[in-house]
């Protein structure tokens, strides 16, 4: 019914204005369903994580006291008799994860500076991208390069008096190769963090005759510390979760010491190597596993709560 | 145009005519161009709203509003700024709907039918209550495709071209674009694309147009343009016209409410009211209440 | 200090620290000083984004060195072999185009279907909403290692049991890079004004008719954008294949969904594996290959955004 027809009839004859729906739309109502159902799909991940990770495992602590699991200093699960102390790969995970930060944390921030008070726009232009190409570049790549490239290096400038340089393996060239990959996201995130830092800041610190030096340091980076922070804590999540370049450069062999030079198992690797695909559902091995990832996961799951915490603190304190 | 012009002098005439009432104000209008509003017992009711109150959430905006809004007329709403005019326009299409914390209490009646009712559909509604909105927003589309997007939607039937010239030139705009009805509609100037947006909205032959401050972002030319095309549409349709500009209101309507602003005991809390709500000459003549005659003769607001 | 008077915010915390550090540093330090502080503390900062950029130059330059004998139209045609003179990189490109093309046709409605039903179903309140928000930023950080567990849990075996094959990998990624697409095409809806919107609605759309027909089409170039994004960050994957059937990777062309896969970065990693140095030249050039993929599709995906998107 169209308006022209209310407005013809005139006051003595007043039609009733149809409002109600023209139709059930149906289709409507099902393609809505459908969006939720896609939507639905996360969630449904995150408990198919939950429950695969969860399964194995528990049956794993039947058979593993959690104790001899957690504190356990002997990691030989395929062994005969296997041996199930786990600390030995999550110490090399820490351990690659400390070399890594070491590298990346000083030049992610420092990049981060630069971009954010120093870098001129065409600096910019040309800066910008290669953070964004490094960080789209594969990991398979990352772990070459530490093989063939990283490793002979440092074993040619190793210094003699630090003893031994690194042999083919070590937790050193898996640590600098993944610092490098983690590098922008520390340079991102904190880059992010200081353009947020108002200009009124600045500029009232260069009132009082502050170098930029002095105002990038002790006035943008303390004020964007808390989103510096958590992206720190986004890289060290990254870093802990990285499977290919610790595989390829750190080696597999259990090695519970924070010495840079030895090769050691980080957990990732340790599942990589064993998760191979013909490992059958239910043997012991599986189950171990399944514990290790369980142990990985719940490690990254509190850094990242932590990391969202922290950038929602420093969007706070400005909006 | 001209015949607008000649429809004016003769209200003019009339207006002559009538003794002036004593104690005259004076008001920033000139006298004798208002336009005659019907005397209420013969006209037909497009609107009956009756203690009509909206809050978003726990902060109310506009309270018991009770009046009558007749068939083809302009029907103004004026007022200072924050005293609810654009909530209040909003429910006449449900568009507060679209605000999750929005709710309306009291009685809205179209044409005789709750507009509230539990059956009603405001996609329906919509479709015969048109809005142009303050800012103009034609869709990042071509002139065509922007006027041919309601009747499409709505399944309109007819030769499309036909419709779409139809509008256009109800719009008083068609002479300006019929050769590039194809371009975007983003390259059309502020005035023009606010008449576009009027053509979109009677391409699919609503009842009533609202109009939320359709003037207040364009320049004066474009301003009197419209103002122009209010009187051809009110021929057709029946306009409802929030304005914050009493001259335009003087100029265009037939029947202005005035809305006051009132605030609570701590200060916190402010709404909208109806202070007073009657034909257009008297409003700004001879207002009944005091408060009217302030805000109609610039002394507050 | 009482509750109801502190001046004390949070910025004007910073304020005053920052404040009182210049003002330390003036009344203390000469301005020569200054000059050359400040010059040192630049070439300290240029030092560290050049030492990234020197990072990346050589990991290139390396690859690209080693690689180059091998880096010819031989290295797409030959497919697997233990030779190393013939092996090449044909059944690794079939292999992933096979996934990337089953990939593409579950994120786009899914990641777009769950973008959509957040940005105009639900109210920002909602607990809904809140929920699915939360899970799509924990899984974006959960090791991709973790998604190949899932995949060999769920897909591979389990539920699903669709066994080692190229469904079961795109499955898998998806899942991977799914949190990626529904940022990108949230952001790509949210940027459409809600004035365009109101439009819409007021002339009588219902909700769904504005999305399809205003909301999306302004949207696609940004969401075209996520999509590739997505896919350049699938194909660079391995961790997520490993535990789908490492052992079992194929070195025939795959030949549909069902057919067991292989992929461009498991072949490079096979080689780089394996003991023979002419191996590690193979590896070096499929690196590079995988790399110019990788860089054609991003900047691919950057003209695309800057020519086509919709400018308010």
């Amino acid at each position: 019914m169209q308006a022209s027809d209310i407005a013809a009839s005139g006051p003595a004859a007043l039609t009733k204005p149809r409002l109600e729906a023209a139709s059930p739309r149906y289709g409507e109502k099902l393609v809505i369903g459908l969006l939720a159902a896609s939507a639905a799909i996360s969630v449904i991940t995150t408990t198919a994580i939950v429950v695969s990770l969860l399964v194995p495992s528990v049956e794993f602590f039947g058979d593993v006291p959690i104790k001899d699991f957690l504190f356990g200093t002997d990691w030989g699960p395929t062994f005969t008799p296997p041996t199930f102390g786990v600390l030995p790969i999550v110490v090399g995970t820490l351990s690659i994860t400390f070399w890594s930060l070491l590298f990346a944390v000083p030049i992610g921030i420092a990049s981060a500076l630069y971009l954010s008070e120093y870098a001129s726009p065409r600096s910019r232009r040309f800066f910008k991208p290669i953070l964004e190409v490094l960080a789209g570049v594969p990991t398979v790549a990352f772990g070459f390069f530490a093989l063939v490239f990283i490793t002979p290096q440092l074993q040619k400038i190793w210094p003699g008096f630090l003893g031994d340089g690194p042999g083919i393996f070590s937790a050193l060239a898996g640590g600098l190769a993944i610092g490098l990959l983690i590098v922008p996201i520390i340079a991102t995130v904190s880059e992010d963090a200081m353009s947020a830092v108002p200009n009124g800041l600045r500029e009232g610190a260069y009132a009082l005759g502050a170098t930029k030096s002095k105002v990038a340091s002790r006035v943008v980076l303390p004020a964007a510390l808390s989103g510096v922070v958590a992206s720190i804590v986004l890289a060290s999540s990254r870093a802990i979760g990285e499977t290919m370049v610790v595989l390829l450069a750190a080696g597999n062999t259990p090695n519970l010491t924070l010495n840079p030079v030895e090769p050691i198992q980080a957990m990732t690797a340790f599942i990589a190597t064993t998760a191979t695909g013909d490992i059958a559902t239910g043997t012991i091995t599986y189950k171990t596993v399944f514990a290790v990832a369980l142990l990985l996961f719940l490690m990254t799951l509190l850094m990242n709560v932590l990391s969202i915490r922290l950038v929602r603190r420093f969007r706070e304190v400005y909006e | 145009m001209s015949e607008l012009t000649e429809e004016r002098f003769s209200e003019k005439t009339d207006a002559e005519e009538a003794p002036p009432a004593p104690g005259e104000r004076a008001i920033a209008v000139q006298p004798g161009r208002f336009h005659a509003a019907g005397d209420i017992s013969s006209l037909e009711k497009v609107f009956e709203l009756e203690d009509i109150s909206v809050s978003y959430g726990d902060a109310p905006a506009v309270k018991d509003v009770t009046l009558d809004i007749y068939k083809q007329e302009v029907t103004a709403l004026i007022g200072p700024s924050g005293c609810g005019k654009s909530t209040l326009i909003r429910c006449l299409n449900r568009m507060n709907d679209l605000v999750p914390t929005a709710k309306v209490t009291g009685r809205l009646l179209y044409h005789g039918e709750d507009l509230y009712g539990p059956k009603v559909d405001p996609v329906q509604v919509r479709k015969l209550i048109g809005m142009v909105f303050q800012k103009p927003n034609p869709f990042p589309k071509s002139i065509y495709d922007n006027i041919a997007f309601g009747p499409r939607i709505l399944g309109m039937k007819g030769d499309m071209d036909e419709i779409v010239e139809k509008a256009l030139r109800g719009a008083a705009l068609w002479d300006e674009v019929k050769d590039r009805l194809d371009s975007n509609a983003f390259g059309l100037s502020g005035g023009q694309q606010q008449r576009l947006c009027i053509a979109r909205c009677i391409a699919v032959e609503p009842d009533v147009i609202l109009m939320d401050e359709p003037c207040s972002a364009l320049d004066p030319i474009s301003t009197g343009k419209i103002e122009d095309l209010m009187m051809e549409l009110k021929r057709e349709f029946s306009i409802v016209i929030v304005t914050h500009n009493m001259q335009q209101a003087a100029r265009v309507s037939d029947r202005t409410a005035f809305l006051m602003v009132e605030l609570d005991s701590t200060e916190q809390n402010r709404w909208g009211r109806i202070v007073e709500y009657d034909a257009t000459e008297k409003i700004f003549t001879n207002p009944s209440d005091p408060r009217t005659e302030d805000y109609v003769s610039g002394k507050v607001g | 200090m009482s509750d109801e008077f502190n001046p004390r915010t949070a910025r004007a915390e910073i304020a005053i620290a920052g404040a009182r550090g210049a003002t330390a540093g003036i009344l203390s330090d000469q301005p020569r000083r200054d000059v050359i502080r400040n010059s040192v503390f630049a070439s300290l900062l240029f030092l560290a984004i050049t030492i990234a950029l020197v990072g990346l130059a050589l990991l290139i330059g390396d690859n690209l060195i080693k690689g180059w004998p091998r880096l010819n139209m031989d290295l797409l045609t030959n497919g697997t072999s233990s030779l190393p003179d013939n092996a090449g990189l044909h059944s690794a490109i079939i292999g992933t185009l096979w996934i990337m093309a089953f990939v593409i046709l579950f994120i786009i409605p899914i990641g777009v279907g769950t973008a959509i039903f957040l940005e105009e179903y639900t109210s920002k309140q909602s607990r809904w909403a809140r929920a699915v928000e939360v899970n799509i930023q924990n899984l974006a950080a959960v090791p991709s290692i973790i998604y190949g567990l899932l995949g060999l849990a769920f897909v591979a075996r389990g539920p699903l049991s669709l066994g080692f094959t190229v469904i079961t990998a795109s499955i898998t990624l998806t899942l991977l890079v799914l949190p990626i697409v529904i940022l990108v095409a949230r952001e790509a809806i949210r940027s459409v004004p809600p004035s365009i919107k109101e439009g819409s609605m007021a002339l009588g759309a219902t909700r769904l008719q504005t999305t399809r027909k205003q909301v999306l089409p302004a949207a696609i170039p940004g969401i075209a954008t996520g999509v590739i994004l997505a896919i350049s960050r699938a194909i660079g994957e391995t961790a997520p294949l490993i535990p789908l059937g490492a052992a079992t990777f194929v070195t025939y062309d795959p030949s549909g969904p069902a057919s067991g896969f292989t992929a461009l970065p498991l072949v490079i990693f096979n080689w780089v594996k394996q003991p023979q140095a002419e191996f590690q030249v193979l590896a070096a050039a499929g690196i590079i290959v995988l790399l110019a993929v990788l860089i054609a599709m991003n900047s691919f995906a950057i003209w695309l955004r800057n020519r086509y998107e919709q400018r308010w």
